[in-house]
């Protein structure tokens, strides 16, 4: 800890936005060091009831006092810093890490250390953020809750005996409880969206092949994105502009430039940046009787009313193939799964686990995947090897892919007459830890509005609608856009917030119980 | 619709290397056959005249520039094996003792 007093009391750093912290950054009133010392000694009060984050960043403060020490230099060094440089950020522990463990929440890979960085934990270290640590998830992404974690449940800082969504429900739970302003996340189904809608924060899943997935350890390889969870609009957009963008080691990756988000963003709190926005109210997804709670509707419905009031123009629109999105998921995913998931064989890394007496390679394999995998992945490993084995492979994993086409369809349909689609980020609010575990079915429903735009590959943000007035907790709203047009996102995204956050009189988060 | 028997649930497990217990069998042969019922359904709406869509984004063969770069040493990819054997992974025998 610092001996000299600083202008801004930790208490109080560790509430800034990572714009806001940025500012102060670049204008010397505060250090990197003590920005990321406020966060470190936030994890060590609050961590033990959240248990956000599975690893720490031993050198954390080490990183931070490096761009100190650049931004004190002055010259080229200071001015080619990048607008979040010192910054600290949590990532997800389904992301490679040099200095890390990256276990993604499994048992079959404790302890591993990768050697090397994913692209945008590189690209983060290239412009300086400071990484705080590796963030817990469901087992390989699989889950709605992070109960399907191998090292524990994380708890909702807005009750702890709640959910904080899944599978980022670690990087959700840090940025709202500010053990971090910043966190990376992976969605193949609403893995940013959901947990961010649950914790009452911001997550973005921008268009596929948008950022790179180059040493995300895939889930399901033609769903999976990699997206910014923070607690603003601008933040998200901050850091989308930081880690997206084409990267030659991603075959999947848009060779394509975008426009800046963190502009897009700025440009949505400006007077009149909705005027005139054709948003699309999706039938299927917004009404009494399709599983949401009516709190959930009420927020959903007062947003949309207030962009109207600012000139915004509501277009109803249907979406049939909708309907079918979850049980299209629920049988590509398993099976892009069950082909990813074969990579660990117990032979280049991880567990290996031999049968008592010795055996073959394909039974250490059988042994060690029976002991590394928890019962989420074994269902799913399994599920997914049926739906593509002989005799059913059309019935299943071929019908789910013209489900897919039916989908697109419906976007393209959707788009043709207005510009961004709204829904619920989610059906309900947090649940009860332990409320949904036994029942597959139930839990995979709580992706019902998330999984259309992994299935068509478009962008979709989530942020903060309200509270919910039976039970208090967060609700989110989601918008989605064509591919290639998260700007749009960003954009509404900072429209609604600014005009949410002036009707609560601050944001949503400053609502939450005190922790620690 | 469903066919999921313990049987089957032990064959996709062999195929899938995991050695499941005796109790997994019987409890994923339920969950499964619930799961493949609800998943069905698919096949309502997908008629043999849409075509399927494999990949979201439509991307031709993104080709990087042909330039050298550094690759990973053998210490480095030998990091996380949990045997090896020189610059070499190490496994058990191949083949079983009936081969």
């Amino acid at each position: 800890m610092s001996g000299t007093p600083t202008a801004t009391p930790a208490a109080e750093l560790i509430r800034l936005d990572a714009s806001e912290l940025a500012l102060k950054l670049a204008a010397g009133e505060v250090s990197s060091v003590e920005v990321t010392q406020a966060h470190l000694d936030r994890i060590a009060a609050v961590d033990g009831d959240i248990h956000a984050f599975l690893h720490l960043n031993a050198a954390a403060l080490d990183t931070a006092a490096a761009i100190d020490k650049r931004r004190a230099a002055g010259g080229k060094a200071a001015e080619t810093l990048s607008p979040l440089a010192g910054v600290p950020i949590a990532i997800k522990d389904v992301l490679c890490t040099l200095d890390m463990p990256s276990t993604a929440g499994s048992r079959i890979l404790e302890g591993w250390i990768p050697p090397y960085d994913a692209t945008v934990v590189a690209r983060l270290r290239a412009a300086g953020l400071v990484p705080l640590g590796k963030t817990n998830m469901d087992e390989f992404a699989m889950g709605s809750s992070t109960e399907h974690s191998a090292y524990g449940n994380t708890h909702n800082p807005w009750d702890l005996t709640r959910i904080p969504g899944g599978s980022g429900g670690g990087s959700a739970a840090a940025v709202s409880s500010f053990e971090a302003p910043l966190a990376l996340g992976s969605d193949t189904g609403g893995s940013i969206r959901q947990p961010a809608a649950v914790t009452g924060s911001v997550g973005m899943k921008p268009t596929y092949g948008g950022v790179s997935r180059y040493g995300a350890i895939a889930l399901a390889s033609s769903l999976d994105q990699v997206g910014p969870v923070t607690r603003t609009v601008l933040d998200a957009g901050l850091l989308h502009d930081i880690v997206g963008g084409h990267d030659p080691r991603d075959s999947t990756s848009i060779p394509d430039a975008w426009p800046s988000f963190a502009e897009a963003a700025r440009a949505g709190t400006r007077e009149g940046s909705v005027r005139g926005l054709r948003i699309g109210v999706v039938r299927e997804l917004s009404q009494e009787g399709q599983g949401f709670d009516a709190g959930v509707l009420q927020r959903f419905h007062e947003s949309l009313a207030l962009l109207e009031s600012q000139g915004a123009e509501l277009v109803e629109v249907s979406a049939p193939a909708f309907d079918y999105a979850i049980a299209a998921y629920y049988l590509i995913l398993p099976a892009e799964a069950s082909s990813n998931l074969a990579k660990f064989d117990s032979v280049r890394f991880g567990l290996r686990v031999t049968p008592p007496g010795g055996g073959t390679v394909e039974q250490v394999m059988a042994a060690t995947r029976e002991a590394g995998f928890g019962d989420e992945v074994k269902r799913r490993i399994i599920l997914g090897t049926y739906a593509l084995s002989a005799g059913y492979y059309d019935a299943y994993y071929g019908s789910a892919q013209k489900v897919r086409t039916l989908i697109q369809d419906d976007f393209a349909r959707a788009f043709s007459v207005c510009d961004v689609l709204a829904t619920p980020s989610a059906p309900t609010t947090a649940f009860k830890l332990g409320s949904k575990l036994d029942d597959p079915l139930a839990m995979y429903v709580n992706d019902l509005t998330t999984i259309p735009a992994n299935l068509a590959g478009v962008p979709g943000i989530s942020l903060p609608a309200g509270l919910a007035p039976e039970d208090g907790l967060p609700v989110g709203i989601q918008f989605m856009a064509p591919a290639r047009e998260d700007a749009r996102l960003y954009t509404v995204g900072a429209a609604l917030e600014q005009l949410l956050v002036a009707q609560w009189g601050g944001p949503l988060l400053a609502q939450a119980p005190t922790l620690g | 619709m469903s066919e999921i028997t313990p049987e089957v649930v032990t064959h996709l497990a062999n195929l899938a290397r995991i050695a499941l217990t005796d109790e997994e069998v019987a409890r994923l042969t339920g969950e499964l056959a619930t799961i493949v019922d609800s998943v069905a359904k698919v096949s309502e709406v997908a008629t043999p005249d849409v075509v399927a869509t494999s990949h979201p984004i439509p991307l031709g063969t993104v080709m990087r520039p042909d330039v050298p770069g550094e690759t990973l040493t053998a210490d480095q990819a030998l990091s996380g094996a949990p045997e090896r054997h020189g610059d070499r992974f190490k496994v058990s025998a191949i083949l079983g003792e009936e081969q």
